[in-house]
C-alpha cells in the first residue's frame, strides 16, 4: 500500500511538470513583447525594464525555465509586480477562505448529490427521477455567478436569514464562519451536486440490476439496507470519481464566485491581480490550484483501495 | 419522447436568441453605448424597458446586443475547438508516437482548471473578443482531441475499417469514407456543450474583468458593471443573467435532445 502511494504519487509529477511548462510557456504566446503586454499601454520604459527583470525577460527560455522551475521545487513562486510581496505569502493569506468555501461545498454537494442519486435511481421513472434531470439541466445552465446573486438576493436582502456578504475566519467561531459560508458553499454545490447525482443515479442502476442485490431482497433484506449498504458501496467508484473529477470546476467556480460574496479568498487575489496586471501572482494561483487539483485525483485513487477490495494495486 | 419535446424547445430558444443577435442593429433604434448622465440608474419604465445602468446607458439595448458577443464567442470556439479537437484527436490515435506527447500535453492542459487557464491567456494577451475566443478554444481543445482520439481508436479496431485497410484503400479516403461518418454525430454533441461552456467562460472571465473589453456591452461585462450596485438596483444583475441562462438553457436542452437522437451510447440513461 504504502509502495503504491509513493508510486502514485511519483506520477503526478510529470503531469505537474507538463502544467509548469503550460503555464510558462504561456508568456510566450503573446505576439510581441509580453513586458510590454503585461505593463499595459500607459507604462513607461522603466516600468517595462522593471517586469522584464522581475520575471526574468531578459534571459533565454531554456535557462529561465530551468531557473523557474527551481525555484517553485524550492517553494518560491517568485514576487509580485504591484506590491512586492512574495507570491507564497500572498496566497497563503488567502487559502484559508478558499478551502473553507471549497470543503464546504464539497460537503454540500455530497450531502445533496449522493441522496438525491440513490432516490432517482430507486425510484426510476418517478417524480424524482424527473426532478433530478431538471435539477442537474438547470444546474449546468446556471453560471455560478448568477445562481449566486440570485440566491443572495433571496436568502441575504430579501429575508435577510444570511449576511450578504465577507468571511470570518474559524478563529472568529464555528457559527460566524459558516454562516458567511452557507450562501457561496450552495452555490457552488448547484452544478456540482448535479453532476454527482446524475453519476450516483447511473452507477446505481448498474449495481442494483446485479443478481446479489435480488439475492438480498428475495431473503428480505429492508429496502434502505439494500440501497445503503448493498448497493452504495459497491457503486461509489464512480462517484468518487467524479467527485475527483468536478473539483476542477469547483475550483474555477469559486474564484469567481469569490467575487460575488465578497470572500476575501485566492480568487480575490486573481481579480485583484488581473486589474493590475500582475502575471506572477495569477502564474502562482494556477500552479497551485492546479497542484491541489492533481492532489485531490491521487487521493481519489488511494480511495479506490479503501472502497472496494476488489481493487489492489 | 419528452426528451424529443425538450430539444425541440431548446432550439427554438437558441434561434429566437440567434435572431435577436443577428437583427439587432436593425430592428433597435438607439445606441447601447451612448451616455445619459441625467437618467442613471433608472428602474424599468416605458421608456427604459429594462431601466439604466449607472452611466444612464439603455439595459434594455445593452442586454439584447449583449446577445451577439456571447452567441458569437461560443459559436467561434464550438466550431474552431471541434476542427481542432478532431485533428489532434486523430493525429494521436494515429500515431503511437505523437500520441505520446500529445496526450501528456493534454493531460497537463486539463489538470488546469478550465476559467485559471482561461484567466492566465487573457492576462498575457489583454482583452479583446478575437483574445476570449482563442483563450477559450484553447481552453476547450483537449476535451474535444480525448473524444475523437477514442471514438478512432474504437473504429479503428471495427471489421469494416479493417476490411479497408487490407483491400488497400488510402489512409486519406479511409478518413474520409470509413471514420469520418463515426465522428460526426458525438463531435456535434460535444460542439454544443462546448458551445454552452463557452458561453459561461466568456461571461465569467468578463465579470472578473479579463474578458472582452469594457466598451462592448457582453453579458459579462453588464454583469460587471452592476457588481457594485446590484443591491440598490438588482434588475441590473436580473436582466443580462436571465438572458445568459435562458440562452444556456437552450443550448443544454438541445445538446441533451441530439445526444439522445444522434448517439445513444452517450446517453446518461442506461
Amino acid at each position: 500500500m504504502l509502495g503504491y502511494i509513493v508510486r502514485r504519487l511519483l506520477m503526478a509529477v510529470p503531469v505537474m511538470g507538463v502544467v509548469a511548462l503550460v503555464v510558462f510557456s504561456l508568456l510566450y504566446l503573446t505576439p510581441g513583447d509580453p513586458a510590454q503586454v503585461l505593463a499595459g499601454d500607459t507604462a513607461t520604459p522603466e516600468q517595462i525594464a522593471k517586469i522584464r527583470t522581475t520575471l526574468g525577460l531578459d534571459q533565454p527560455p531554456i535557462q529561465r525555465f530551468g531557473g523557474w522551475l527551481w525555484h517553485i521545487v524550492k517553494g518560491d513562486l517568485g514576487t509580485s509586480i504591484f506590491s512586492g510581496e512574495a507570491v507564497t505569502h500572498m496566497i497563503g493569506q488567502r487559502l484559508e477562505a478558499t478551502f473553507s468555501l471549497l470543503l464546504l461545498a464539497v460537503v454540500f454537494s455530497i450531502a445533496i448529490g449522493v441522496p438525491f442519486g440513490v432516490a432517482a435511481a430507486a425510484r426510476r421513472g418517478s417524480w424524482i427521477d424527473g426532478a433530478l434531470t431538471t435539477y442537474s439541466t438547470l444546474g449546468f445552465s446556471l453560471p455560478a455567478f448568477i445562481a449566486g446573486y440570485a440566491l443572495a438576493f433571496l436568502f441575504a436582502t430579501t429575508l435577510k436569514w444570511l449576511p450578504v456578504q465577507g468571511f470570518v475566519p474559524l478563529d472568529g467561531g464555528v457559527w460566524p464562519w459558516l454562516r458567511n459560508l452557507i450562501l457561496p458553499a450552495v452555490t457552488l454545490s448547484l452544478v456540482y451536486s448535479a453532476i454527482i447525482g446524475r453519476v450516483t443515479r447511473a452507477s446505481m442502476l448498474e449495481v442494483l440490476s446485479e443478481d446479489y442485490i435480488r439475492t438480498a431482497r428475495a431473503k428480505g433484506v429492508a429496502p434502505w439496507r439494500i440501497l445503503f449498504r448493498h448497493a452504495l458501496q459497491n457503486a461509489a467508484v464512480p462517484v468518487i470519481t467524479i467527485i475527483g473529477i468536478g473539483i476542477a470546476t469547483l475550483i474555477g467556480s469559486a474564484v469567481i464566485t469569490e467575487n460575488v460574496f465578497a470572500i476575501p479568498g485566492v480568487g480575490r487575489l486573481t481579480v485583484d491581480a488581473i486589474l493590475h496586471r500582475d502575471y506572477p501572482i495569477i502564474q502562482g494561483v494556477v500552479l497551485m490550484l492546479s497542484a491541489a487539483y492533481v492532489l485531490v485525483n491521487v487521493a481519489v485513487d488511494l480511495c479506490y483501495t479503501l472502497l472496494d477490495p476488489r481493487i489492489r494495486y | 419522447m419528452r426528451k424529443r419535446l425538450s430539444m425541440w424547445i431548446g432550439g427554438g430558444l437558441l434561434v429566437v436568441m440567434i435572431l435577436i443577435a443577428l437583427l439587432a442593429p436593425f430592428i433597435l433604434t438607439g445606441d447601447p453605448r451612448a451616455l445619459s448622465p441625467g437618467s442613471r440608474l433608472q428602474p424599468p419604465s416605458a421608456l427604459h424597458w429594462f431601466g439604466t445602468d449607472q452611466l444612464g446607458r439603455d439595459l434594455f439595448l445593452r442586454v439584447l446586443y449583449g446577445a451577439r458577443i456571447s452567441l458569437f464567442v461560443g459559436f467561434s470556439v464550438a466550431l474552431l475547438s471541434s476542427i481542432i479537437g478532431t485533428a489532434i484527436g486523430m493525429v494521436s490515435a494515429a500515431s503511437r508516437r505523437a500520441d505520446m506527447v500529445v496526450m501528456r500535453v493534454m493531460d497537463g492542459v486539463m489538470s488546469i482548471p478550465a476559467i485559471l487557464l482561461a484567466i492566465a491567456l487573457m492576462a498575457v494577451t489583454g482583452g479583446s473578443v478575437l483574445n476570449v475566443i482563442v483563450a477559450v478554444t484553447l481552453v476547450e481543445i483537449p476535451r474535444v482531441a480525448r473524444l475523437i482520439r477514442g471514438i478512432v481508436l474504437s473504429l479503428r479496431e471495427q471489421t469494416y475499417v479493417e476490411a479497408a485497410i487490407s483491400v488497400g484503400t488510402p489512409p486519406g479516403m479511409i478518413v474520409i469514407r470509413h471514420l469520418l461518418p463515426g465522428i460526426v454525430a458525438p463531435l456535434i454533441v460535444q460542439a454544443t456543450f462546448v458551445w454552452a461552456t463557452a458561453m459561461i467562460l466568456e461571461a465569467a472571465l468578463s465579470f472578473i474583468g479579463a474578458g472582452t473589453p469594457p466598451t462592448i456591452p457582453s453579458w459579462g461585462n453588464i454583469l460587471a458593471d452592476a457588481r457594485a450596485l446590484w443591491q440598490i438596483r438588482p434588475t441590473m444583475i436580473f436582466f443580462p443573467a436571465a438572458f445568459l441562462f435562458v440562452t444556456l438553457l437552450s443550448v443544454n436542452m438541445l445538446g441533451d435532445g441530439l445526444r439522445d437522437l444522434l448517439d445513444p451510447r452517450q446517453a446518461p440513461e442506461i
